[in-house]
């Protein structure tokens, strides 16, 4: 007989929660061997191609496809006209509006969808497009919110201009809803009677979250047996197939949506996209399959924007740095269909999270979505919904307000900060926060960078710079932040009526193995990984033994997918509750099988066993047994649990971050010498991967902080098309990030966890942005606008007189 | 059509002789035409690097090479460079090292970086980063990509000093 193994060898043969489990998906990803859309191939597959309009505010008045048609290998040139029988030329958005999938009558943003070429080869479906001819007549254009609301220009020429919108009465022609919360006189009343008010205007710039692999779909519509069966980048499948139900009348269950390995999301795979319709509905025309897979150039200008928020922002404080009140008006850009991903009830998504990490008694914010000539989107690239726009306003208001106090901006923090006591907090703009020790992780941060040596250094490099001894400023880069991830309560978040749980099944196999599956689906975070990890904690059987599958709505539970950080907080609360499940009927049939009764078995790691008699147990791997073995009184064979799990409130993970940077006054070049992070994401899954996650997420931070964006000219033309012109980082550029943690459990989530991937970024951009302004304050500067490229970070130096 | 021409590679050892249209690139010819569908499209315009191979001993990015111009060469994609039963050294150090997230970006990197350790065997850190800058990943933020690729040719190293 095996020599008994100590609790503490049984606990780390589960390989579960806590510890660095190398990844399973890994040996297909580092041979060759991933599955992602592009990799399917069906037979007699077509491929579908788009005319784009190179314009961002016409008329079509026609269009030509036949010489298109009479090229070989053409099968069909689809435009509005072909698509307004069946109803499907618009499709409804996320936000309540409606877009249209093939241009009808006319064009709103340069390079919206007018034709859908299908055709052999991708080859001679690119030779087509360009053989259609689309004669346009331009119109005005206009890419500034702010004179859109003054336009005589009528944009959206399908809407009433005195109906409401989804989101209540519009104000004007290109005005697409007003959200307000909070308290406005009030708020008003102690910005006025304030000791001090800083104020500024804050613009997060429109960026985009471009994945290294594009959006796309296989649509495969089987005409004899009635079922479609759709492959796409999809981080919602199942929300996905309701859509593709409600909007082409095939009943749910004759639709099969698949997300095979997506090769990172980031936001930009939310959404529903004209091409997934067109692909549909090229193959119910043709009866074959359909792919369709976007170029580099088509994701960044059609499928999918993010930010691009004007945030006019005042913060009131005692002449001690006590701040007493925020005051917040956002106009927000929407572009030409209002198709933001966010809750039903949140058209600004989670805005209101703005009081950040400060307790702030009295707040007021309001939201003005804009209709322009640009794309549409506005998903949540690497964060919950707007909370990155959320967490660079305060982050920034903090700096400007400790300027107009002549406060050092740590210090005005740490006297701010909703204290430890203060939880479960409830905000002025309506949130409960669940958990948090923020004074703790904020001197910990402080601490470890020897915060103030670093502020002796700059002060030194500043007498240096002035004496002429150096060209080189030093910014220190200040940030605290609050998300608020894991929609949601289904209460009061729902995406187009689907309230936000999710879900997970699991199959406990004879032999004591598993299979666990979910509403969510993995786009590089590790799912198959972490979620086994959770598993194994809970029922005992190995991670290695537990197969973990996601991204098949034939097979897996209905989920609303993975975006926003809601895995863990709210899939990964769904597979505890299910684990436990499974524990509950293993311990009737431990009792049975140990002859004794339900409460006198216990849990203990792998095995229940008998309470003050631990040599006599059963281990979960002979119950898995037992429960196809036996024919046990009033307990029905096998061993499965789903849950769906809606989840209490949201989680409110946490972070304090510091950057220290050098800025080249002459060349405007940045060179990051030292970024810590401290992370609290509660109870810590598998630490190897959070630490990948913070990697990730701080790097996508540098890239929209230092130079990611998506410009436009004012005709409408989108200036930063290809990776030549939007800044995806290097390795050369990038540096290597110190991690830490605190762990402040969630006091709601069944395992504590509050998700972890999108901190980062959130925290991230602010951080560096505040770096940035910081090496300027000396010199006058209160706030400049991101991205801060070289050219710009030059013309602040210039324009503060630096360059003599 | 009329303008296919035949043309001849090698690709991981084993030789190919196929129709295809000149102005065909490359990396349609390796996934499409011969099921190579490790190499990725990330951007088709150089910039990203999914689709590294390499090509007659230098690492070429496939997106932007026509069939025409690699006729008659020898190229290796990830998947020439191990197999289940023996994996490069690169393909278990990305795994160690937590290299890899979504996997999209891995074939290229791993080619790329195989063929920068041949070029240097023993590179800095600086080293590494410089030579694998034409290679983007957008989940890892590199760090650990540079790790594992340290450790791998500190591995690598070690195994031929063992041997000499």
């Amino acid at each position: 007989m095996n020599k008994e193994l100590s609790r503490e060898e049984r606990t780390d043969a589960l390989g579960g929660m806590g510890c660095k489990r190398k990844r399973v998906e890994d040996a297909r990803f580092t041979q060759g061997k991933g599955n992602y859309v592009d990799d399917i191939k069906l037979p007699g597959m077509l491929h579908g191609d788009f005319v784009r309009s190179p314009y961002a505010h016409a008329r079509v008045v026609s269009i030509n496809t036949d010489a298109a048609m009479a090229l070989d290998g053409v099968i069909a040139v689809l435009t509005a006209a072909d698509l307004a029988p069946l109803g499907l030329h618009w499709m409804p958005t996320l936000a309540g509006d409606k877009q249209m999938v093939l241009a009808d009558g006319k064009v709103l943003f340069q390079g919206q969808e007018v034709a859908f070429v299908v055709a052999k080869d991708r080859y001679i479906a690119a030779d087509a497009v360009e053989l259609v001819e689309v004669e346009y007549e331009e119109l005005p254009v206009l890419t500034d919110p702010f004179a859109a609301l003054e336009s005589d220009v009528v944009l959206r020429e399908d809407l009433d201009p005195t109906a409401d919108g989804a989101h209540g009465p519009r104000k004007h022609h290109n005005h697409i809803f007003t959200w307000e919360v909070g308290e406005k006189d009030a708020t008003e009343q102690v910005l006025d009677e304030a000791d001090v008010v800083a104020e500024e205007m804050v613009y997060y710039h429109r960026t985009h979250p471009c994945p290294l692999e594009t959006c796309g779909c296989v649509a495969s519509m089987d005409k004899v047996n009635g079922k479609l069966t759709l492959h796409g980048t999809f981080q919602a499948p199942h929300a996905i197939r309701t859509v593709v139900s409600l909007i082409s009348g095939i009943e749910e269950h004759n639709i099969r949506v698949i997300s095979p390995d997506i090769g990172g999301g980031f936001g930009n795979k939310v959404g529903a996209y004209p091409g997934y319709v067109c692909s549909v509905v090229a193959s119910i025309v043709t009866g074959v399959p359909v792919k369709w897979v976007e170029d580099r150039m088509e994701n960044l200008m059609t499928t999918a924007f993010a930010r691009d928020y004007w945030m006019k922002g005042k913060i009131s404080a005692t002449k001690e740095g006590k701040i007493t009140g925020l005051w917040c008006h956002t106009t927000a850009d929407h572009g030409g269909f209002d198709a933001c991903a966010d809750p039903t009830k949140f058209p600004a998504g989670f805005m209101n999270i703005c009081t950040g990490s400060y307790d702030i008694p009295t707040a007021y914010l309001a939201v003005d979505g804009v209709y322009t000539n640009k794309a549409p989107g506005g998903v949540s690239y690497r964060c919950s919904f707007r909370v990155t726009e959320a967490a660079y306003f305060i982050e920034r208001m903090i700096e400007v307000l400790a300027i107009e106090l002549n406060m050092d901006a740590a210090e005005l923090r740490r006297i701010n900060f909703i204290r430890k006591d203060q939880f479960p907090y409830q905000s002025a703009l309506g949130w409960e926060y669940d958990s948090g020790d923020y004074h703790t992780a904020w001197d910990k941060a402080l601490k470890a960078v020897d915060y103030d040596g670093l502020r002796a250094e700059q002060a030194q490099r500043v007498e240096d710079f002035k004496a002429g001894k150096t060209r080189k400023l030093m910014g220190i880069g200040l940030t605290h932040f609050t998300e608020i991830v894991g929609a949601g309560p289904v209460k009061n978040c729902d995406i187009l009526g689907l309230g936000m749980f999710d879900s997970c099944e699991i199959r406990i196999h004879p032999t004591g193995s598993a299979i666990a599956r979910l509403g969510t689906i993995s786009q590089g975070q590790g799912h198959a990984t972490t979620f086994a990890q959770i598993l194994a904690t809970e029922i005992g059987l190995p991670a290695d033994s537990i197969t973990i599958e996601e991204g098949d709505t034939d097979t897996a539970p209905y989920g609303l997918g993975t975006y926003g950080s809601r895995s863990t907080p709210v899939a990964g609360a769904a597979t505890a509750m299910a684990g436990r499940k499974i524990r509950a009927k293993a311990q009737m049939i431990a009792a049975y099988l140990l002859e004794v009764h339900d409460d006198d078995v216990e849990f203990d790691v792998d095995r229940f066993v008998v309470k003050g008699a631990p040599e006599k147990f059963k281990t979960m791997k002979e119950i898995a047994f037992a429960a196809y073995n036996q024919a046990i009184p009033g307990i029905e064979p096998g061993l499965e649990a789903v849950s769906y799990y809606d989840p209490p409130n949201m989680t409110y993970p946490f972070g304090a971050y510091i950057c220290v940077m050098d800025i080249d006054v002459d060349t405007g070049e940045t060179d990051i010498r030292r970024f810590y992070a401290l992370d609290d994401c509660g109870t810590r899954i598998n630490p190897m991967i959070i630490e990948g996650q913070v990697h990730g997420g701080l790097t996508e931070a540098l890239a929209v902080a230092l130079g990611q964006e998506i410009a436009y000219d004012d005709m409408g033309n989108v200036k930063t098309g290809t990776l030549m012109d939007f800044f995806l980082p290097t390795a050369w550029e990038v540096p290597n990030y110190e991690t830490d943690h605190t762990v402040t459990p969630s006091p709601h989530h069944p395992i504590g966890a509050k998700g972890v991937g999108e901190s980062p970024h959130v925290g991230g951009v602010p951080c560096f942005s505040n770096a940035v302004n910081d090496a300027f304050r000396a010199f006058g500067l209160r706030h400049t606008h991101m991205p801060h490229d070289h050219w710009r970070i030059w013309k602040t130096a210039n324009d503060l007189g630096l360059h003599g | 059509m009329s303008n296919k021409k035949v043309f001849k590679l090698t690709v991981n050892g084993e030789e190919q002789e196929f129709l295809a249209e000149p102005r065909e690139l490359l990396i349609h010819t390796l996934r499409e035409r011969l099921g190579k569908t490790g190499p990725h499209i990330g951007c088709e315009t150089s910039h990203c690097g999914a689709c590294t191979v390499t090509l007659n001993g230098k690492s070429v990015k496939s997106c932007t090479v026509f069939v025409a111009q690699a006729d008659g060469a020898e190229i290796t994609t990830i998947e020439g460079l191990g197999n289940p039963d023996n994996l490069h050294v690169l393909q278990e150090s990305f795994k160690e090292h937590h290299g890899l997230q979504c996997g999209f970006c891995t074939p290229g990197m791993i080619t790329r970086a195989s063929k920068l350790l041949e070029e240097n065997p023993n590179p800095t850190e600086q080293e590494v980063r410089f030579g694998m800058a034409g290679n983007i990943c957008r989940c890892t933020g590199y760090q650990n990509i540079v790790k594992s690729i340290l450790a791998a040719a500190a591995e690598m190293n070690a195994a031929k000093e063992a041997a000499e």
